[in-house]
């Protein structure tokens, strides 16, 4: 674990606004038709200098839902860099285009470097490779990395472009490398792009392209720390150009697996994709099957079926059957599609059959944006499409407004005389207003005068123009998550100039339980969470009237302290996902491609002693200062200006003292290694009974129950064992302080504290050394699953080999008292004499002990806080009462369990 | 210890104190044409008279008052008198080629009496921020509206000047450099680059926590709009500049503390760096003076430091001793912002 600035840890983009890549984006979409390359009206528009012409492209693509702009300017007959410095300082005057952030798109690096110098915000360079080598790739980074921008990274290398699942992961780890460790680039600004490339062309070796995608995309999001991937998603159907159905299909199959494997961004033509749920069946299927390589003859199959959708004009004829459906499944239809063509007449018509147009939109046109809400919440729908529903609905809910009765109308049934006055804003950063629409609609209806402030409406202005315009409430509206805390601050400055207007919190995001937790507490006028726009005309009522007033505040505002009260206990537990949740997301490892190796030493060997002039060479310095309380890496910490030099004379004074432990024998290091086939049940794996004496012993692993971005797994060790066949696990306990008793009695005679932290310092770098070196036999020799390995000491330090050796106690498996279980089946208290307390500590204290995973995939990490339900499970696992499986977690506790005497546990 | 460390130690310890207007000042001297002329100027045409900068070598002992009274007035770091000593902003009076000159000397100026009063005070030592003002052209808007693609200045233009103003600088021994009242983001990146270049060939750690000589960058919202000229929002600003290791990230300039509050916040919950604020003493009346005295500046100041929002507080437009005098004993009961900090798997 390691501090780090809590704003780096998330890629974060700006034009005149920011743009986050929070884990709960979904997927960020990249507006492409302003690139030369890919789209001939654009490349067309720049040719003939038509910058006008072609801002409109940008706009388009801007109001179209693109978060990101690519600009490219790569086409033979253009002077690009000029190109590109004219169209960005274009863009740059238009506000509405450059709230976004551009990606600046080019294969040459002087244009690159040429658009870098007109964008003020932080944008994206698209792309550089290890195409000619690493230098130019470093300078190139180095040069990005100055200029404030992120970059895309192409899985390309010397040897050319990467088209299998391997050369994709070896050219993005290669790649990732240097520019971590050379360049010092953020990792969050690091994307790679590992190759769409076109599958069902007939020949055998596109036939896993999609699949390689998606596994490449999964492992770089498991072992980049960081590192998103982007990519053009319209290749994948290269070979169906022309056949738009089979096309837009694709695409969507494709798209729906990349984002669950972990793409987070990339090129997709909202016009050029089907809606996943909406494909037919049999198409499905199809796709499917080419996508995923399912059978011999997947391509022939899906070409057949192109064949019938292309001649027979089927898409056409499937086009118009919705239109012979109900009335309000033809309202739903346009919703999710975003078809304009015919919102006119059908809302005329269904104005006309219910015979109120408030029906209208509470009934057909919001039952249809439910159901936008619900693909989108499933991934099924994708932004822009989701703005061209709203745009549906928005012209629809428009039509309907002259048919509202208004007040002044004979009709028009008002108690109150006096007009009351609500005003309306989605708040500051968020840009989604259908809901906010509906509730003025609605309510504009039922008497009240409407004065809605648009949206991106900043706290102070909202709180002047309803002091100026003497509101009687205040709705706040608001969609993606970070509205939440803005309508807080909000609350929060309303109370801070002093007013009382009743407030309305409102919008998909908002909720009755973030309503009472957080910005009830803060505002002390009434605070009301209105469900949804029908919930409003009741509540506006009862907050505005003077009899009702006072009785409504009083109750509202106890049944938001109960709410809060009843979260409060479980506050903690907010950021976590549940167990069961957790265990289906596990690190997912290849077993398709991976055979357990097994050991060529099976069993128990004891090393009686380990030669300490061998372990001096495998000690790691560092940890050794900072015992020390001296903080730097080893051997840089020399150079350091202030504790350098005393680093160095504790260095000559360890060695000098090192020469006596090994001459005069004060020490001797002892190991134990086990090497076992094991089976994995669930979260725990059992040691074949033939080497535990025909008992039953098994190890019990923890799973990391944080809530994780997308891609990202939660981690168990247990991942690192084969789900169904027998695999190998290794355990072992080294010590290095046999014999250290007797030196420290003869420096606590002297008083000589400094020998005796030096030497327990020692012991313990020497346990640490012996456990290195004996991993490397198990590597080697006894396990020999890489018997070739040739590393140095600072490849070791560093880790850079296959398999990890994490021990009980540490963060990976932070449970003690598994130790107990591992020193039994290891006899390690009968084979080195090292001992274990009631705590489960070693003891001599200078001692090692831990687990082996062979797999080349496992890597180290800490489980973080657990929830009860985990721990429920662990004790019934492990045979113990809850409250003492509540004991040993304590600290990744992420609960308060209910005080219990020990003594009664 | 050298001079970054000691500022990181005394960053931890308290809310730095910056000093407040130099113009403001200046007027007070009631200085006449003859003021700004050395004799290699008493040729020159063009009137000099408002060229600040070309006080600190026609009038250093008025830039060395200055620079004492914001001193005893309780400043950790007072800035050096350079807001318009680039080639750029030099060109209006011809003086282009005087931009080295200026910086050398006016860093050499603030340092001695920064020094002068370190050994005055042990305990509190004194610190010299060179000043790297905007310019007064912009690099990503145009100055021609029926031209919206044209630019009165390029990146490398503004890159060049700023390499030759933090190399005067830095030869005349500042402690920091500020890059301020930032109010095209671009052209703050022109400066952040050529920083990054000069560092590089003279071997700065770029990193004040490994030894390099700190950043600061301060950005202006122009007005209720709670953008920057060039159109940006607060958070957007700071993800533009965040890729430099900052010693420090804030606002100064064109609002006045009150106005300054939304965006500060902005700064305070988001920043990855510490957080600077030196406001305007208030906004400006009907004949463009500013009169928010210091009394009530101080206590809309001190609004910012009971939410603990700020880590480097002083006065821009307006201040004076006096400001900074009440402001700095209201910091110092205050504790300065923590960094926000979280645990990450490594």
């Amino acid at each position: 674990m390691q501090l780090q600035q809590k704003s780096n840890d998330v890629l974060k983009l700006s034009g005149l606004e920011p743009l986050v890549f929070t884990p709960e984006i979904n997927f960020v979409n990249i507006g492409e038709r302003t690139n030369v390359t890919g789209s001939k009206r654009f490349a067309q528009l720049i040719l003939n200098g038509q910058y006008d012409q072609a801002l409109e492209v940008a706009l388009d693509q801007v109001r179209g839902g693109a978060q990101i702009l690519d600009v490219c300017m790569d086409e033979g007959m253009l002077d690009g860099e000029a190109a590109m410095v004219k169209f960005l300082n274009l863009i740059a005057s238009e506000p509405e285009i450059s709230r976004i952030p551009i990606m600046i798109d080019s294969s040459k690096f002087h244009i690159i470097v040429a658009g870098l110098k007109c964008v003020q915000g932080k944008g994206i360079v698209n792309s550089i490779s290890l195409k000619n080598g690493e230098e130019e790739f470093v300078r190139q980074a180095k040069t990005v990395k100055r200029f404030g921008a992120a970059v895309v990274v192409m899985a390309f290398d010397e040897k050319g472009q990467a088209d299998t699942y391997e050369r994709r992961i070896e050219i993005c780890k290669r790649s990732y490398d240097l520019l971590k460790n050379t360049v010092g680039f953020n990792p969050q600004d690091i994307i790679f792009d590992p190759n769409i490339f076109p599958v069902a062309t007939g020949m055998e070796e596109h036939r896993t392209n999609a699949v390689d995608f998606f596994r490449a995309t999964r492992w770089i999001k498991q072992h980049l720390p960081g590192a998103k991937v982007s990519g053009g998603v319209s290749n994948v159907s290269f070979s169906f150009r022309g056949n738009n159905p089979v096309r837009e299909a694709m695409h969507a199959v494709f798209l729906y697996h990349a984002i669950k494997h972990g793409m987070d961004m990339g090129i997709v033509n909202p016009t050029m994709l089907e809606i996943y749920d909406d494909i037919p069946k049999d198409l499905l299927e199809r796709v499917e099957d080419v996508i995923w390589n399912r059978r011999e003859d997947a391509t022939e199959r899906l070409l057949d079926f192109a064949e019938t959708v292309k001649s027979s004009g089927k898409k056409a004829k499937i086009d118009d059957e919705w239109r012979s459906a109900s009335i309000e499944k033809r309202i739903e239809h346009a919703l999710v599609k975003g078809i304009v063509d015919y919102v006119i007449e059908d809302t005329e018509e269904a104005r006309v059959h219910f015979g109120d147009p408030l029906k209208v939109i509470e009934g057909p046109l919001m039952d249809g944006m439910n159901v936008v809400g619900d693909l989108f919440g499933e991934g099924k729908m994708f932004l822009p499409q989701v703005v061209k529903s709203a745009r549906v609905m928005k012209k629809a809910v428009a039509y309907l407004e002259p048919f509202m009765p208004k007040a002044g109308d004979v009709n028009f049934d008002s108690e109150n005389s006096k007009i009351k006055k609500i005003l309306l804003a989605t708040v500051k950063g968020d840009v989604h207003d259908i809901g906010k629409n509906i509730v003025g609609v609605v309510l504009a209806c039922n008497s009240y005068h409407i004065i809605d402030l648009g949206v991106m409406v900043e706290a102070d202005r909202i709180i002047d123009e309803a002091i100026a315009q003497k509101v009687d409430i205040i709705g706040l509206s608001g969609l993606i998550t970070p509205s939440l805390d803005e309508m807080v601050d909000v609350a929060a400055e309303m109370e801070r100039r002093g007013l009382n207007i009743p407030l309305l919190i409102g919008g998909a995001t908002t909720s009755r339980i973030h309503t009472a937790v957080k910005i009830d507490p803060v505002y002390s006028g009434i605070v009301v969470h209105v469900t949804d726009a029908s919930k409003s005309v009741p509540i506006a009522g009862e907050a505005i009237n003077e009899a009702t007033k006072a009785a409504y505040k009083a109750q509202i505002k106890a049944t938001y302290q109960e709410l809060r009260e009843a979260h409060e206990a479980k506050q903690e537990i907010k950021q976590m996902i549940a167990f069961e949740a957790a265990v289906r997301n596990p690190t997912v490892l290849e077993w398709d491609y991976f055979v357990p190796v097994t050991p060529k030493s099976l069993g128990i060997t004891t090393y009686e002693t380990l030669d300490l002039t061998i372990l001096r060479e495998y000690i790691d310095w560092t940890p050794f200062f900072s015992t020390w309380m001296l903080s730097g890496k080893y051997p840089k910490i020399f150079d350091h200006p202030l504790i350098g030099e005393e680093a160095r004379k504790l260095y000559t004074n360890a060695n000098a003292m090192l020469d006596r432990v090994i001459a005069e024998n004060w020490l001797s290091a002892k190991a134990v290694v086990g090497l076992f086939p094991v089976q994995r049940t669930g979260e725990d794996v059992v040691i074949d009974k033939a080497y535990t004496g025909g008992d039953l012993k098994m190890f019990h692993f923890l799973r990391q129950q944080g809530k994780k971005g997308k891609g990202v797994p939660n981690r168990s060790l247990v991942d690192y064992i084969h789900p169904e066949q027998t695999d190998y696990l290794g355990c072992f306990a080294v010590t290095a302080g046999i014999g250290i008793e007797e030196k420290l009695e003869e420096f606590a005679k002297d008083h000589d504290d400094y020998s005796d932290i030096m030497l327990k310092a020692l012991a313990d770098r020497l346990a640490e050394a012996g456990a290195e070196y004996l991993h490397g036999l198990v590597r080697k020799e006894l396990w020999a699953y890489a018997p070739d390995e040739n590393l140095s000491n600072e490849d070791l330090i560093r880790e850079n080999y296959h398999g990890i050796r994490p021990a009980p106690g540490y963060p990976a498996c932070p449970e003690h008292s598994e130790k107990r279980t591992l020193f039994d089946i290891l006899q390690v208290t009968e084979r080195i004499g090292i001992s274990l307390t009631d705590s489960f500590a070693m003891y001599p204290t200078s001692s090692v002990s831990g687990f082996y995973f062979g797999n080349p995939e496992s890597s180290y990490f800490g489980l973080g806080k657990i929830g009860e339900d985990q721990v429920a499970d662990y004790a019934r696992r492990k045979g113990i009462k809850k409250e003492q499986a509540e004991r040993l977690l304590s600290p990744n506790l992420a609960y308060t369990p209910k005080l219990t005497l020990l003594e009664k546990v | 210890m050298n001079r970054t460390e000691l500022l990181l130690l005394q960053a931890k310890k308290k809310i730095l104190i910056l000093d407040g207007a130099m113009g403001t000042m200046i007027q007070r001297y009631g200085l006449g044409e003859d003021d700004f002329r050395t004799p290699e100027l008493a040729t020159v045409k063009k009137s000099l008279k408002g060229n600040n900068d070309l006080l600190s070598i026609s009038r250093p002992d008025i830039i060395r008052e200055i620079h004492s009274e914001y001193f005893k007035a309780g400043a950790d770091i007072i800035e050096t008198n350079t807001f318009s000593s680039t080639s750029i902003a030099q060109e209006d009076y011809g003086l282009q080629h005087l931009a080295y000159t200026l910086n050398l000397q006016s860093a050499r100026l603030a340092r001695q009496t920064a020094i002068e009063f370190t050994d005055l005070t042990p305990d509190q030592p004194r610190f010299v921020a060179g000043a790297l003002g905007p310019t007064n052209r912009t690099a990503s808007i145009s100055p021609d509206v029926n031209d919206p693609g044209y630019r009165a200045i390029t990146f490398d233009q503004l890159a060049e000047a700023y390499r030759e103003q933090v190399r005067g600088l830095l030869d005349g021994g500042v402690d920091l450099l500020l890059v301020e009242t930032v109010f095209d983001t671009l052209n703050a990146k022109a400066a952040l680059y050529a920083i990054q270049e000069v560092y590089d060939e003279r071997d700065i750690q770029l990193n004040p926590e490994d030894g390099g000589i700190p950043i600061m960058v301060s950005g202006t919202i122009t007005d209720a709009s709670g953008r920057t000229l060039s159109g940006q929002t607060t958070e957007a600003f700071l993800i533009s500049i965040s890729h430099v290791p900052l010693f420090s990230v804030g606002l100064n300039c064109a609002l006045g503390a009150k106005e300054l509050r939304p965006y500060l916040k902005v700064m305070a919950e988001e920043a990855p760096f510490l957080v600077s604020v030196y406001p305007n003493a208030g906004l400006p009346n009907e004949f463009g003076a500013y009169d928010q005295g210091p009394e009530e500046m101080n206590s809309q100041v001190e609004a910012f430091l009971k939410e603990g929002w700020v880590n480097i507080l002083g006065g821009c437009c307006g201040t004076t001793p006096d400001h900074i005098r009440i402001i700095a004993r209201t910091a110092s009961k205050y504790a300065p912002r923590k960094l926000k900090t979280e645990q990450v798997e490594n």
